[in-house]
């Protein structure tokens, strides 16, 4: 398993997470959990994903969502997971 | 699995907190380069770190961008070069060919800073070694990216007064060589009383002896995560002030960890160690003075702020210990002046001496560190500083370093500007009283009682 995290922050407006899905379910990336939540009128959203089986290599996937996040007006960042379970997990 | 907050207080930290790596190092020996003839040398070094490290810089920035965390600096350190040089070079201008190659060698693959133009002469100076010491001057303003470290003591064998001596007037005369650009060259050159063989931070780094021949150091950095950390303790007591500055120290540590790895990993090269130290940038909110000040103290040098620093240290080690087997390096807070702006603030407005900054550095992780004093400062006088320095390493049992700046032309009340990440810093005022006899008496400060193990 290859797992992303890619995180959504931004003004909320209709469609973020159909846009986001939409751009990953036609480049074979698979969703495992959302989670997404308003935190001071902010939109946040968090997706863990599994990459294994994408069609893109992780650099353009992550480029991609960049240039996906400024045309809806919201910031997406793509990482691997393993900076958050080293920081996070003894 | 992980949830929604670690991400991003994780986010924060790299976006607002300014959280990152500072340096992935890699320490490239050039023990098997040494040749008698001086081309065929300069050749094999150029050939040798251009091969090794032809890799570093790209790999550093796709692990940047695969886990979204920057890292800021790519940089080299090789073997001292009084060890590779001895065989083919008979003067002081023999080695500043060798400066000039490293030089070349580090714009080829693309690292802003090469350390190891050093000499380790804690008890003696070989003809190499005095060579190498004398052709600094040269060496530095006639480069760019190389920087320098001599090492003149250590509590195993006492403080080398020729040598301190000696270092007195090469930090001048490098002052001197670079008047044009505010006496740059100072701050590509370090001091060291108990230097250690595998530091990946800059001026000081240089890949010892006794390590392998190639490896991956890496200096991870926050000084910002510490501070936005004890915010939320406010008022609390020391207790609650140490846990919180140990997770957060565990937490960057585990980030340098775990890109150290990545690095090892993509470029075949062992890892060697992670450096927890908590470096500054001239940055606001990236500042060790700014940890001090939230800890509760109204300005850095004010009374108190050694007990502070002396906490603050210990915390950080603690809790990046649990984080990484493999700690070393110099590990600890640095305090430099004019790459922290809390530093610069605190000295502009007179809170901040000389002679405070050297009590601070009894407890934390370096010394005297890009300090700019008046360029009529005298050799004898630089002596007695690193001198006071070394001292205190040695007695000590730790790392300490001189990085003063003794800008030429300039006097208490000027400002000099270094640029990037070596910020600018107002020239601070130094004892006027001499201590040329002391400096001036020759051999060497035996070592301490306590240096007696064995």
């Amino acid at each position: 398993m290859n797992k992303i995290i890619i995180t959504v922050v931004g003004k909320d407006t209709v469609g973020i997470i159909a846009k986001v899905c939409t751009y990953l379910a036609e480049n074979q990336v698979n969703i495992l959990d959302i989670s997404q939540t308003i935190v001071q009128e902010f939109f946040n959203m968090m997706m863990i994903v599994d990459m294994d089986k994408s069609s893109k290599p992780f650099e353009d996937v992550s480029s991609d969502l960049e240039r996906l996040g400024e045309e809806i007006g919201v910031r997406i960042k793509c990482q691997r997971e393993e900076i958050f379970t080293k920081m996070h997990r003894i | 699995m992980l949830n929604m907050f670690e991400v991003i207080e994780t986010n924060n930290m790299i976006e607002h907190e300014k959280l990152d790596v500072r340096t992935i190092t890699m320490g490239i020996s050039l023990l098997d380069c040494c040749d008698s003839d001086l081309k065929a040398l300069n050749e094999k070094i150029y050939r040798k770190i251009t091969a090794t490290a032809k890799d570093l810089v790209p790999t550093g920035e796709a692990i940047a961008r695969d886990f979204g965390v920057p890292i800021v600096n790519k940089r080299i350190s090789v073997t001292p070069i009084a060890l590779v040089g001895g065989c083919a070079c008979r003067t002081p201008e023999d080695f500043v060919t060798i400066a000039k190659t490293l030089d070349r060698a580090a714009k080829e693959v693309g690292v802003n800073f090469l350390g190891g133009y050093s000499a380790l002469v804690s008890k003696g100076m070989t003809t190499a070694d005095e060579n190498l010491i004398r052709s600094i001057p040269q060496a530095l303003a006639q480069t760019e990216r190389v920087c320098s470290s001599v090492n003149v003591g250590s509590t195993k064998t006492g403080l080398n007064m020729d040598a301190v001596n000696l270092m007195g007037k090469m930090i001048k005369a490098t002052a001197e060589a670079t008047e044009d650009k505010d006496s740059l060259g100072c701050a590509k050159l370090v001091v060291f009383c108990n230097a250690p063989d595998d530091n990946p931070f800059m001026a000081g780094a240089f890949h010892g002896v006794t390590e392998a021949d190639a490896i991956i150091n890496v200096g991870v950095s926050g000084p910002g995560v510490v501070k936005v950390a004890l915010e939320q303790a406010r008022g609390e007591n020391f207790e609650v002030l140490c846990e919180t500055i140990k997770k957060t120290a565990f937490k960057i540590t585990r980030v340098g960890q775990l890109v150290a790895q990545e690095a090892s990993k993509r470029l075949g090269v062992p890892f060697g160690i992670i450096d927890l130290s908590l470096a500054p940038t001239p940055a606001v909110g990236d500042s060790v003075a700014e940890i001090l000040e939230e800890i509760g103290l109204e300005r850095v040098g004010a009374p108190g702020t050694t007990a502070a620093l002396a906490m603050l240290n210990d915390q950080v080690k603690k809790g990046g210990i649990m984080a990484s087997s493999y700690v070393g390096g110099l590990s600890g807070a640095f305090i430099p002046v004019s790459e922290d702006q809390g530093m610069i603030d605190a000295v502009s407005m007179g809170a901040l001496t000389l002679e405070k900054l050297e009590a601070m550095t009894c407890v934390c992780s370096v010394g005297l560190d890009m300090i700019a004093i008046p360029g009529s400062t005298t050799d004898s006088t630089l002596a007695g500083i690193i001198a006071d320095e070394a001292a205190i390493g040695m007695i000590n049992q730790k790392t300490t370093a001189v990085r003063l700046i003794p800008v030429i032309g300039k006097d208490v009340g000027d400002t000099v500007e270094f640029g990037g990440l070596l910020g600018y810093a107002p020239v601070m005022p130094v004892n006027p009283y001499s201590c040329e006899k002391f400096v001036n008496r020759g051999g060497r400060i035996p070592a301490p009682v306590h240096s007696f193990k064995n």
